[in-house]
């Protein structure tokens, strides 16, 4: 039995992701902050085979992600998500996004800070250094050379695991960056995010981390 | 089908990189627009955008001045970025430009705007973007829609109108207001309920990836019962047409290295490779580079996903030669469009 995966946002990242999962088998539900009858539309037409929920509901996956804008984060209900694996697929980007307070002036990466302002879920930091129309172009089977692979930084190993195999089936290869502050590696404006690499050329850049 | 060019106005650069006046490109803009309709294109976009590079700051200025110079092109924003602009001004400088043209010709997109330059010029905050968009876009509806000058509105994102008159009234009453999206799905299946005209800005990737996202507009619009000619789809890509393929992928291709420079400084990008710049000029990809076969070829086949009514192309960034724009415009007026036509008449 595949995880079910909830889906926090139903933007660009947010219904890429969700009919990437949908092709790999898995059972995907997506949500906004609005009613889920307001994206029962859009989820219809845009990522067929998912279901439109309320948040709390996307949020009572096995598996969540977080796509919405970063700077929305304090819209997410820490009590939902408590004992949750959440994949954070979000970015602080200022020159894209503007400048955000709570990311500018503290030196945690923002998976961290995200990390303490949901305090008790295992956050796993992964999917932000693919852009959004990648994630469904550049999936190739398990074993191809080519084969992308996709960073994955988190504190919980279990959690790790799962997102791991999850990568794996949406046709990356996923390689264990280390606790989820070196996700700092993979941040806007690195190598890895503004690159796309094997999981050989990732292993050695998330072991030394050059700036771009 | 309706063949058309956007731009965000493309400072020229001396020949050692340094760049020439914003004021030179402000008229080339404005003598391109003028060309634009001589030659009969169907349409021009002036992007709001405020940086050195692309200094069209001030789309209704330019539109005004534009409508008093031509004589049949349809002429509009794309977009104005209404979050962080008063939609009284926006929509009185274009009312003042329809009554210029004689009516019919002046249109406002609204959007978002792709980066964040308006925030800290007019001192806003971008944690109120969603707000701000969505209150001002009310107040844009509110004023185009209605029946005559004396106005009510009240919000939070600007002082409330308490029964003011906003004048001039456009010619035909109401101008056309489209918005602007990059294809979130949210933002198009919005603009359906709103039962608003749709452009697409496409700016990568592969345009007919966008065939359910216009799906989802016009179902939108359907359940929220907006029916007719309003409901319509329009398309923005980059574009640049030469007598040649070769020619035009080439008369392109060092204005989108330096854009890509200057973003990449700006965004941590690394330095842009020729490789991924090819790969995007060929169908079914996002650059419409070529001869006028290819390039009407490819508007061709999208309009099989898209059913879009509009093509419009920006070619000018990076300080693209004026004269390749001028025979662009010149090319996709007297050569595409009537490709265009044949092709979709044969079908
Ligand atoms: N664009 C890319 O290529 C890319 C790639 C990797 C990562 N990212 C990151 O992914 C994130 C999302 O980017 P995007 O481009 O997909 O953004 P987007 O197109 O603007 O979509 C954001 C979505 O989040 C929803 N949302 C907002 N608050 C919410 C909440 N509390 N609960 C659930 N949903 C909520 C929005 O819907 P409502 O407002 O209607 O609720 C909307 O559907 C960003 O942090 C970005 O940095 C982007």
């Amino acid at each position: 039995m595949h995880p079910t995966i909830g889906i926090l946002g139903a933007g660009r990242v947010g219904t890429a992701l969700a009919r990437q999962a949908v092709k790999a088998g898995y059972r995907v539900r997506i949500a906004t902050a609005q009613p889920a009858a307001d994206i029962e539309l859009l989820v219809n037409i845009v990522t067929p085979g998912a279901e439109a929920v309320e948040a709390s509901e996307a949020a009572a996956s096995d598996l969540v992600i977080m796509a919405i804008p970063l700077h929305k984060y304090r819209t997410l209900s820490p009590a939902d998500l408590t004992g949750k694996v959440v994949i954070d697929a979000m970015n602080y980007w200022a020159p894209v996004d503007g400048v955000h307070d709570d990311f500018e002036a503290d030196a945690r990466t923002s998976s961290e800070v995200v990390a303490a302002f949901l305090g008790g879920s295992h956050v796993v930091k992964s999917l932000n250094h693919i852009g959004y129309h990648e994630m469904e172009e550049d999936d190739r089977p398990a074993g191809d050379a080519s084969r992308r692979a996709l960073a994955v930084a988190g504190d919980d190993p279990a959690a790790k695991e799962l997102v791991q195999r999850f990568i794996d089936r949406l046709g990356y290869d996923a390689v264990d960056a280390g606790p989820l502050a070196a996700g700092r590696a993979f941040q806007p404006a690195t190598a890895i995010f503004t690159g796309s690499y094997t999981a050989p050329e990732l292993h050695a850049l998330v072991r030394h981390p050059l700036a771009a | 089908m309706e063949i058309g060019a956007y731009s965000f106005g493309d400072t020229q650069l001396n020949p050692d990189g340094s760049s020439r006046s914003t004021a030179e490109a402000t008229k080339n803009l404005f003598d391109a627009i003028v060309h634009a309709d001589r030659v009969g294109l169907d349409y021009f976009g002036v992007g709001e955008h405020h940086t050195v590079s692309m200094p069209a700051s001030s789309p209704g200025t330019i539109i005004a001045a534009a409508a008093a110079a031509t004589t049949q092109i349809t002429l509009g924003s794309a977009a104005s970025i209404i979050g962080t602009d008063d939609p009284v001004r926006v929509f009185q400088q274009f009312a003042t430009a329809d009554a210029i043209s004689g009516g019919g010709r002046i249109e406002i997109t609204a959007g978002r705007g792709s980066s964040v330059e308006t925030f800290p010029l007019f001192g806003y905050d971008l944690n109120d973007y969603d707000e701000l968009y969505a209150q001002k876009l009310d107040l844009l509806l509110t004023l185009n829609n209605s029946a005559t000058a004396n106005v009510t509105w009240s919000g939070t994102a600007r002082p409330s109108i308490p029964e003011l008159d906003v004048v001039p009234r456009p010619v035909q009453g109401s101008l056309p207001i489209w918005i602007a999206t990059g294809g979130s799905a949210p933002s198009s299946a919005r603009a359906g309920r709103l039962g608003l005209p749709l452009a697409y800005a496409i700016i990568g990737g592969q345009p007919h990836r966008f065939a359910p996202l216009a799906q989802l507009y016009r179902q939108s619009a359907a359940a929220a019962g907006h029916t007719g000619d309003n409901i319509k789809v329009s398309v923005a890509t980059f574009g640049l047409v030469a007598p040649t393929k070769k020619e035009a992928v080439e008369r392109m291709y060092p204005g989108w290295v330096n854009l890509n420079v200057e973003m990449g400084r700006l965004r941590g990008w690394p330095a842009p490779q020729k490789a991924s710049y090819l790969a995007q000029v060929d169908a079914p990809n996002a650059y419409f580079v070529g001869d006028p076969d290819d390039v009407a070829e490819r508007i061709v086949a999208l309009h099989g996903h898209l059913g879009h009514m509009r093509h419009f192309f920006q070619g000018d960034h990076g300080g693209l030669p004026h004269e390749y724009l001028m025979e662009s415009i010149t090319l996709l007026a007297t050569e595409v469009k009537p490709r265009v036509e044949r092709l979709l008449a044969a079908k």
